[in-house]
């Protein structure tokens, strides 16, 4: 990839190697300059009506336009000018929102567009060609240095695949036919060996494409809550163009009626400024920004959602089923503690425990024999004299080693004290008294022995990662349950439920009944989310009302998923949650911001709007502005500019706090309710007054 | 006094319309039984909302047009021992709308008029059923909230029947009563002529049916009187405890409906937020507008005249500036439009109070039934653009407002400024409606923008001081209260279905609460803010630069 931009100040989380989600700065300065190319490409009237709000704006610049033309003053051209620049200024800021994915999407479209495939043909050949030709069906052979042309599914062979172009993520993963990790993505390089990989993507489906369509926000739809929102504005604009209309009438009809002099004419270049400060343009200007920059924001952390119905949907989560391995605990369980029983010495138990998993390679092995290192300094010993490893079968359930006529072994408690019983020794009565506690307390018990007697318990334990705690503290104020899905027994379910925090667990968890889980909460009208990536989670994914699916997961998990998440974290969930919280948050505040604004505008343009009929409703006129003029050329400005001020606010989104719901509301009413009313007054009044200093009045 | 007996209808009143509504009231099934028969329903024949508004629109044309052809042929009909000539088209085709629409508006004096079977036959039985209407309307709508999965919101026949039976009927019998036993006139027999010998002067004082008609005129929140001074009459309100009863009556059934509507939703606290709503901004209008009644009527003051009992040109002095005050208040900001003072000579901030009262919606609390239905929708804009400040799709009551609940609430509250300020500048704009008011300056124009004001928002309230019989006034009032009415009823209908239909999403901590003061905030700044910003720039070249005209604002 190319390389990485100036660092994003505005990103506090740790630096993590990123894929198409490349930081950049809020104002990247090559990104700014296409922006403002584009503000004025989309004057496009067939760009503008999309927008109702600021389609209004243009038409209003055009009726000034015309008037300026026809009736020359400082007054009508600034008029023209400004509403003008809140136009360009409310494109800006959608093109500055799409920029960052438009760059994002070249990078990506120069990795697809070079690739060649060696397509295997039914007679065993081979042919060479453009990945773009391949169709699905195709059968595609990938040796080491190959670009995969296409996603597809390994039928025969393992090889390590850099998918750093996805994901980012430099370390090689292995990818093999059949089973969870036979899934490999157009675009990853193969190490070594040699694939064979029948397509799984039509042309022009692919996941490379897919991405590319969702980061330039090519086929960008209206989400269900924008589209309310759009409808609502829709509404308020449309209300006032009658009042605002019907001003010309009743200033005539006042006219006549108070005896004043003139005819009571109001200019329309008054009118039109009245009209656009009226109708909701800071949210109108922002609300596509708002949108874009939201889905933007979920790429910057490495997450493609398929639609932006996905995201505001996970603003809406109530039930957050998340896998406990991987999720809430650290993947594997780590030996935590020895227990000797009938007598033997702690360092006996840990000796043995030791040589027993020497040549155990899973995690939970080498934990033991850290663990011992750790309590006892026992290092690992080369051994001499004749010795075998016995590996773990699902038969015995043990392994262990035989070494020098002693035989140790460790494994599953009814399996050691099985195996003891048959050499003719007698498990001492404590043992299942310390296998039940360990069990109870969640952790996992090994009996170790070594011949006819039982030396003592490791216990395994299921790390909680750190800080999950309060992570699910702050999901439980925010209303939403979080409930952990575990294949574990309900005994080691409960406890590890208990560490973390969670408000329920689904125990010895099937998908079938992680499915029905899924559709008992939303029949109770819960919406709900879930992480998976085995084929097994495709229905409960796709039932889901947000699936995120692992980059790592099937082919058919991503597919019945509606979000992706390279980094294959299944943690991030909650970020996603928040992430979908923030959007509809930031919507929600401007358009309040927005509103509110309204009441000083009015309090700014009504006593100029009739000033030649009645002055004496100069007395509404409490900023005490310079003139009429000046007094709705400053209201006008004031609107303009606070769309670009707005921008990066827009963007980043507004500050999201995890807290109840009520306290959400409080805040932000505070700010962009109360502070809504408040700013324009101040900002108008300054606007007026440099507008007098510049000699402008 | 009138704050307890409120309190109490509130609570008992509103608990047993919820149980009328949901059919566990059943003493009058026997009454009711009938006109399902005559109708071919029944309480168990469901209807969609289309359905339901179709029977509405039916019901409504059907007493449309009869109420037209009787009002036309008045003179040719019993009952009218004044011989009553037949009313013009134009004044027909206003009145009868005005009635049907629950607005009363009166461009014609009552006991000039009509004739005692067209204030009985036609007009009395229509404040009995477009106010079961309305009622009716606000159910079907509770009802969107209150069910779930469900394609169906009542039935029309069945709601407006048993609002009829068991709680307009007997509520305004014993009212009409009470009102009769105080002195209001009741009678069939005409007008008397009376000689007071004292004075040498013979004077014919008009009479009729005006007790009963009284009582339901302010339950139902009609407002239309018998007579053209309407409850300043002393035959129709002869007493304080007759004014009091006309306020209490009048604001009975909107404030109870909140507890209705709690109590169907299974949440009396999400009706007490409503209630809330409605009472502070009512509250604090009754209070600046006794204010502005309280001080000189500049006007008088600069004819040289200074009264120490505040603003009493054009009140009845038995009343005096307070309470007649509080009663337009009441009568305008439910739908109601009675008077019991002329709202023309108020002080132009007094005036202020009931017009901007009115272009709040007719919400605080609003006419029976269109009070509750049009503050739901602006309660769900409020949950819309509040709901979304907390990272939620918004709901309301387990209701996700989603696009189409926005497009339909939108429609609906947009219909009655559109409506309102459309028609008072063809108003200002033709000649026609120029030569309507009889003052000049803001003062004239404020006269028109009641007349329309008040039409639009189905309210009848009359500032006077306008000629409003021309054929003008007469067709442009009858549209904008048919606009005003059936254009706001069709969408909170369609809303109702298209919420009944919707699952219901529980609550919990994350849930935007909708039953707390803050909800009760944001309600009443979507009230004020869609109702006030729209009339703004209107209010202020009337009432507001009159004031200011007088050299100061407050």
């Amino acid at each position: 990839m190319t390389a990485t931009a100036a660092p994003a100040p505005a990103a506090p989380e740790t630096p993590t190697p990123r894929g198409v989600a490349q930081s950049r700065s809020l104002f990247d300065r090559e990104i700014l300059a296409q922006s403002l190319r584009d503000s004025f490409f989309k004057l496009d009237p067939r760009v503008q009506i999309k927008n109702p709000v600021m389609f209004v704006v243009a038409v209003g610049t055009v009726v000034t336009f015309i008037e300026a033309v026809a009736k020359p003053t400082f007054f009508s051209w600034a008029i023209t000018v400004w509403l003008f620049l809140t136009v360009i200024f409310a494109n800006f800021a959608e093109a500055m929102a799409e920029g960052r994915g438009k760059a994002q999407a070249d990078t990506l479209r120069r990795m697809r567009s070079e690739t060649e495939a060696r397509r295997l043909l039914p007679d065993g050949g081979e042919q060479r060609c453009p990945a773009s030709e391949l169709s699905k069906g195709d059968l595609v052979v990938c040796e080491a240095g190959d670009v995969i042309p296409s996603d597809g599914d390994i039928i025969e062979g393992i090889a390590s695949v850099d998918e750093s172009a996805i994901t980012g993520e430099s370390a090689p993963v292995i990818r093999e036919s059949g089973g969870d990790r036979s899934a490999v993505t157009g675009g990853t390089r193969v190490l070594s060996d040699r694939l064979v990989v029948r397509i799984t993507a039509e042309r022009g489906q692919t996941f490379l494409d897919r991405m590319i369509g969702l980061v330039e926000g090519a086929n960008r739809q209206k989400t269900p809550n924008e589209l309310a929102l759009t409808i609502l504005l829709a509404v308020l604009t449309i209300v006032f163009i009658p009042v605002v209309v019907s001003l010309d009438p009743f200033g005539h009809f006042s006219a006549i009626v108070s005896g004043a002099k003139g005819t009571g004419t109001v200019d329309v270049v008054i009118l039109v400024a009245l009209l656009v400060c009226l109708i909701p343009t800071t949210i109108g200007a922002l609300l596509s920004a708002i949108g874009i920059a939201g889905m933007d924001r979920l790429v910057q952390r490495n997450v493609l959602a398929m639609s932006g119905r996905a995201v505001e949907a996970a603003g809406d989560v109530q039930t957050l089923l998340l896998d406990k391995t991987g999720t809430i605990t650290l993947g594997n369980r780590m030996a935590s503690k020895f227990i000797p029983v009938g007598g033997h010495s702690e360092q006996e138990l840990a000796s043995a425990a030791q040589l027993a998993s020497l040549a155990d390679e899973t995690p939970e092995g080498r934990s033991i024999v850290v663990l011992a290192k750790e309590r006892f300094a026992i290092r690992e010993r080369q051994l001499e004299g004749s010795h075998e490893f016995v590996a773990f079968t699902a038969q015995t359930r043990m392994s262990g080693l035989d070494l020098d006529g002693r035989r140790i072994r460790k494994g599953a408690a009814e399996a050691v004290k099985r195996w003891v019983a048959e050499q003719g020794g007698t498990p001492p009565d404590e043992l299942d008294g310390v296998v039940e506690t360990v069990s109870k307390a969640g952790s996992t018990p090994l009996v170790v022995a070594d011949g006819r007697t039982v030396l003592g318990v490791i216990e395994l334990k299921d790390v909680v990662k750190q800080g999950i705690r309060e992570k699910f503290d702050q999901m439980r104020q925010m209303g939403i349950r979080t409930v952990m899905i575990t294949g574990d027994n309900p005994l080691t379910a409960a406890a590890i439920a208990q560490e973390a925090g969670v408000d329920d667990y689904l125990a010895e968890a099937t998908p079938e009944a992680k499915m029905a889980l899924i559709k008992a909460e939303q029949e109770g009208g819960k919406l709900v989310a879930m992480t998976g990536d085995g084929t097994n989670d495709a229905p409960a994914l796709a039932q889901a009302d947000v699936g995120v699916a692992m980059n790592t997961g099937t082919t058919a998990a991503k597919e019945a998923g509606n979000m992706v998440d390279l980094d294959s974290n299944p943690t991030k969930l909650i970020d996603v949650v928040e992430i979908g919280k923030q959007l509809l948050i930031t919507r929600g505040a401007l358009t309040t911001f927005s509103i509110a604004n309204d009441v000083a505008k009015y309090f700014a343009i009504i006593p100029a709007l009739f000033a030649a009929t009645y002055p004496q409703l100069n007395t509404l006129n409490v900023m005490k502005l310079h003139s009429p003029t000046s007094a709705v050329l400053s209201a006008v400005i004031f609107n303009a500019l606070v769309i670009i001020a707005l921008v990066p606010l827009a963007l980043r989104g507004v500050r999201f706090r995890a807290a109840g719901a009520s306290a959400i509301l409080r805040r932000n009413v505070w700010i962009y309710g109360i502070g809504g009313l408040i700013v324009p007054f101040i900002f108008i009044k300054l606007i007026d007054l440099v507008l007098v200093a510049l000699h402008a009045y | 006094m009138l704050v307890v007996a409120l309190g109490i209808t509130w609570r008992y009143l509103g608990s047993y319309m919820a149980g009328v509504f949901e059919g566990r009231v059943r003493y009058l099934a026997w009454a009711e039984r009938p006109f399902y028969r005559v109708l071919g329903t029944s309480p168990e024949q469901e209807q969609t909302w289309k359905r339901y508004a179709g029977s509405l629109v039916i019901f409504s044309a059907v007493f449309l047009g009869f109420g037209y052809l009787l009002l036309r042929v008045q003179g040719s009909l019993p009952l009218n021992p004044q011989h009553m000539g037949q009313v013009t088209p134009a004044l027909s085709l206003n009145t009868i709308t005005s009635f049907v629409t629950n607005t009363n508006w009166q461009n014609y004096a009552g006991e000039t008029t009509m004739s005692y079977f067209s204030q009985i036959g036609v007009l009395t039985v229509q404040q009995f059923v477009s106010a079961a209407v309305g009622i009716a309307v606000a159910i079907a709508l509770v009802r969107g909230f209150s069910r779930r999965n469900s394609s169906t919101i009542g039935n029309f026949w069945v709601d407006t029947t048993r609002c009829l039976l068991y709680i307009l009927l007997p509520i305004s019998f014993i009212a009409g009563i009470i009102l009769v036993g105080e002195g209001a006139v009741m009678t069939l027999a005409g007008p008397v002529t009376v000689h007071d010998a004292l004075n040498g002067v013979t004077q014919t004082i008009p009479r009729g049916p005006a007790g009963f008609m009284g009582s339901i005129m302010q339950l139902g929140t009609n407002g239309g009187g018998f007579f053209n001074a309407n409850l300043a009459h002393p035959l129709e309100n002869p007493t304080a405890i007759t004014n009091l009863l006309y306020i209490w009556l009048t604001l009975s059934i909107p404030f109870a409906l909140t507890y209705t509507f709690g109590k169907m939703v299974g949440s009396i606290r999400h009706g007490a937020a409503l209630l809330a709503a409605m009472a502070i901004i009512f509250g604090v209008w009754v209070g600046f507008t006794v204010y502005a009644e309280h001080t000189n009527n500049p006007a008088v003051a600069a004819a040289g005249v200074h009264s120490t009992v505040g603003n009493t040109e054009g009140k009845e002095v038995r009343f005096g500036d307070t309470s007649s005050a509080l009663f337009n208040i009441s009568m305008t900001h439910t739908s109601d439009g009675a008077v019991d003072s002329a709202t023309d000579s108020y002080t132009p901030m007094g005036g202020f109070g009931p017009l901007s009262g009115m272009m709040l919606g007719e919400v605080t609390p609003g006419g029976v039934g269109s009070g509750l239905y049009t503050i739901l929708v602006y309660a769900v804009i409020a949950v819309f653009i509040g709901g979304l400040m907390i990272g939620r799709t918004p709901e309301y009551l387990g209701k996700k407002i989603q696009a189409r609940e926005v497009k339909l609430a939108g429609v609906a509250a947009l219909v009655m400024p559109v409506t309102v300020v459309v028609l008072t500048a063809v108003a200002a704009s033709l000649h026609a409606g120029r030569a309507g008011p009889l003052n000049s300056g803001p003062h004239g124009f404020t006269e028109i923008l009641y007349a329309l004001t008040s039409q639009g928002n189905n309210n009848g309230s009359a500032m006077a001081g306008l000629s409003g019989n021309t054929a003008f006034y007469n067709v442009v009032g009858a549209i904008a209260m048919l606009l005003g009415r059936f254009a706001i009823i069709i969408p909170a209908l369609a809303l109702a279905g298209t919420l009944a239909a919707k699952q219901t999403v529980p609550a919990g901590l994350g849930t935007f609460r909708t039953d707390n003061g803050m909800f009760v905030g944001l309600t009443i700044g979507v009230i004020i803010i869609v109702g006030g910003l729209t009339f703004f720039p209107a209010l202020s070249l009337g009432p507001i630069v009159e004031q200011l005209s007088h050299g100061k604002f407050w």
